[in-house]
């Protein structure tokens, strides 16, 4: 049943950039608040580098569609060069965001949003993940940015239970836990409002 | 015990809780996941089953018709072309009455070759002598898949199972779910003690000889007798397995029926989107309604007659195909299941979300609107047509 408290997310990403895990992560997480919550990608031909999508709904009641969403409260763009070959907000409610990992500030990245007037949201996940975990792996700002954005969990409790996540997600390597979770919490920082 | 689950980590971890002894092995999407979580609990220790791991579908259904004969509890996970290559053993499977049961996910049949969800898979199976059980999200994949075991092993019913969910749909969207202790699961399927198998020194037996003919249609007579009785045990267990879940399962759902004049009939988890659109209309005061057929072997076909009996238009939505030129195969059966009520609705077929073509909440409005026309026309049009597609240039 869609109902007015219920979000609905739209990740648009590569194959490798992780917007899939981003997107069970953010289930995950708000399954542990107590939310109802899909969490899903859209297969196709699966290749590293090409368009993939993948979708969250987060509600007070379970929801019962399992088709895919095609008008979200929230858009979330893990790559800048989709911009031009993706209809990113396409179906993007009016009184939603779009939040786009870019170095370039909302004002300089509207043009590209083929007519797109609501709320642009940017932060540059990029050097984020470089600095500090290292390695260039968007997803995890942009997760950040888009909890901080919607307002869809309550950000103290967020930290606490994606801790609980990351220990379980990565038994086998919990040195990458303390990175991540900084990255999440300078991510939230940064993210710019436009 | 609440938790956020994706409809293979579910199937996967029932089969953690029921521990079985024997599990054949190979991947395929999008069934893979099983096996793999489930290779996992194997290295862990937290089962006692012996992975077996083969070179194909072929063979893993056969590592499960060798095992379960040798009285030993067997499971499997497969989809599409890999429960194409299983066909000739699903035969035996069912025939050899032997109780396995196989996880279904259910995507599209190549060609051309194709990774997403539809029916056609299960639905090319569904004469086999399998049992049949379909569900429309994570928690009824769990549900079904613990319930399929102790119906499958009774002595009256010693059928084969397959519990169905859809590809990537369910098997790979993560959502809330409700597990039931290990205990509580253990305890409802209970070790497997058949009364004869092969190992047994007291009463050696052969499985799977060659049958003459004046013995072979008195076993297919025994095997049809199964199939009709495991309607009834598949209604026992469902009432056992609400008593310590706390969750009810029929033959299949009825959706907002008391009342309805317009009806869908469908399975899986488009289900699940019909119920929205089902809710919306009757906001605006359409009585609309549907029935989501969970257990389709054994077909509930005089059940089906009475739940549809006041309606007044039926779309039945088939998500394979069949080139039967005459309607998919739930069309077939529902059409059939009618023709002894004294006033039969009319009924339309709508090919639908064939290789992963999504059913949105529109469409299905969309196929109401076409039966509130019939009911006032009075003319149901063309009887089977298909759904979404686009329009071929000519």
């Amino acid at each position: 049943m869609v109902t007015n408290d219920m979000v609905e997310i739209r990740w648009h990403g590569r194959g490798g950039q992780g917007a899939k895990m981003a997107c069970l992560l953010l289930a995950e997480v708000a399954g542990l608040e107590g939310k109802f919550v899909q969490g899903f990608p859209e297969y196709g031909p699966e290749r590293m580098g090409a368009p993939i999508t993948a979708y969250n709904r987060i509600s007070e009641k379970r929801c019962t569609i399992h088709s895919n969403i095609y008008y979200p409260n929230y858009v979330v763009v893990l790559d800048e060069t989709l911009l031009d070959s993706v209809d990113v907000t396409e179906g993007l409610k009016e009184g939603g965001a779009i939040i786009i990992n870019t170095p370039s500030s909302p004002a300089e990245i509207r043009s590209k949003l083929r007519g797109w007037t609501g709320k642009v949201c940017t932060i540059d996940a990029r050097r984020i993940s470089e600095e500090i975990l290292g390695k260039n792996f968007p997803n995890t700002p942009l997760l950040a940015a888009v909890i901080k954005v919607s307002g869809a969990l309550e950000i103290e409790r967020f930290f606490t239970d994606i801790e609980e996540s990351f220990k379980h997600k990565f038994a086998t390597k919990p040195q990458v836990i303390e990175g991540n979770m900084a990255t999440l919490k300078k991510s939230m920082e940064e993210v710019q409002v436009g | 015990m609440s938790n956020c689950l994706s409809g293979n980590e579910a199937v996967a971890y029932a089969i953690k809780q029921i521990n079985p002894d024997v599990m054949g092995a190979f991947p395929i999407t999008p069934s893979t996941e099983i096996p793999e979580h489930f290779a996992q609990y194997v290295a862990d220790g937290e089962v006692d089953t012996e992975y077996v791991t083969v070179e194909s579908e072929h063979s893993s259904m056969s590592v499960c018709v060798a095992a379960e004969a040798a009285g030993a509890r067997s499971v499997c996970a497969t989809s599409s072309c890999g429960l194409a290559l299983m066909y000739e053993l699903l035969y035996i499977a069912a025939s050899c009455r032997l109780p396995i049961t196989l996880a279904c996910v259910n995507r599209a049949l190549s060609g051309p070759i194709n990774i997403n969800n539809d029916h056609s898979d299960s639905m090319g199976a569904r004469d086999s002598g399998w049992i049949q059980i379909y569900a429309e999200n994570n928690q009824e994949a769990y549900d079904n898949f613990i319930m399929a075991v102790p119906v499958g092993e009774t002595p009256s019913v010693r059928l084969p199972v397959m519990t169905c969910m859809d590809g990537f749909i369910t098997s790979h969207a993560v959502e809330n779910i409700e597990l039931l202790e290990t205990d509580a699961v253990r305890k409802f399927v209970g070790e497997y003690n058949p009364e004869n198998y092969l190992l047994k020194k007291e009463n050696p037996l052969a499985v799977g000889p060659y049958d003459i003919s004046p013995y072979y249609m008195e076993h297919k007579v025994m095997e049809a007798e199964a199939m009709k009785a495991a309607k009834a045990r598949i209604l026992e267990v469902a009432a056992e397995f609400a008593k310590i879940s706390g969750r009810h399962y029929g033959l299949f759902e009825e959706y907002r029926m008391e009342d309805a004049q317009l009806a869908l009939v469908l399975i899986g988890s488009s289900a699940g989107t019909a119920k929205a659109a089902v809710d919306k209309l009757r906001e605006n005061g359409v009585k609309a309604g549907l029935i989501k057929v969970r257990v389709f072997r054994p077909f509930p076909g005089e059940e089906l007659a009475r739940a549809l009996a006041n309606t007044k238009a039926v779309a039945v939505m088939d998500k394979s195909e069949g080139f039967s030129a005459n309607g998919g195969p739930l069309f077939a059966e529902t059409r059939s299941a009618l023709y002894d009520l004294k006033d039969r609705p009319y009924l339309i077929d709508i090919v639908y979300g064939l290789g992963g073509r999504d059913l949105k909440t529109e469409d299905v409005e969309e196929v109401f609107g076409r039966l509130a026309y019939i009911t006032v026309t009075g003319e149901t049009g063309p009887v089977y047509t298909h759904l979404g597609q686009r329009q071929r240039r000519r």
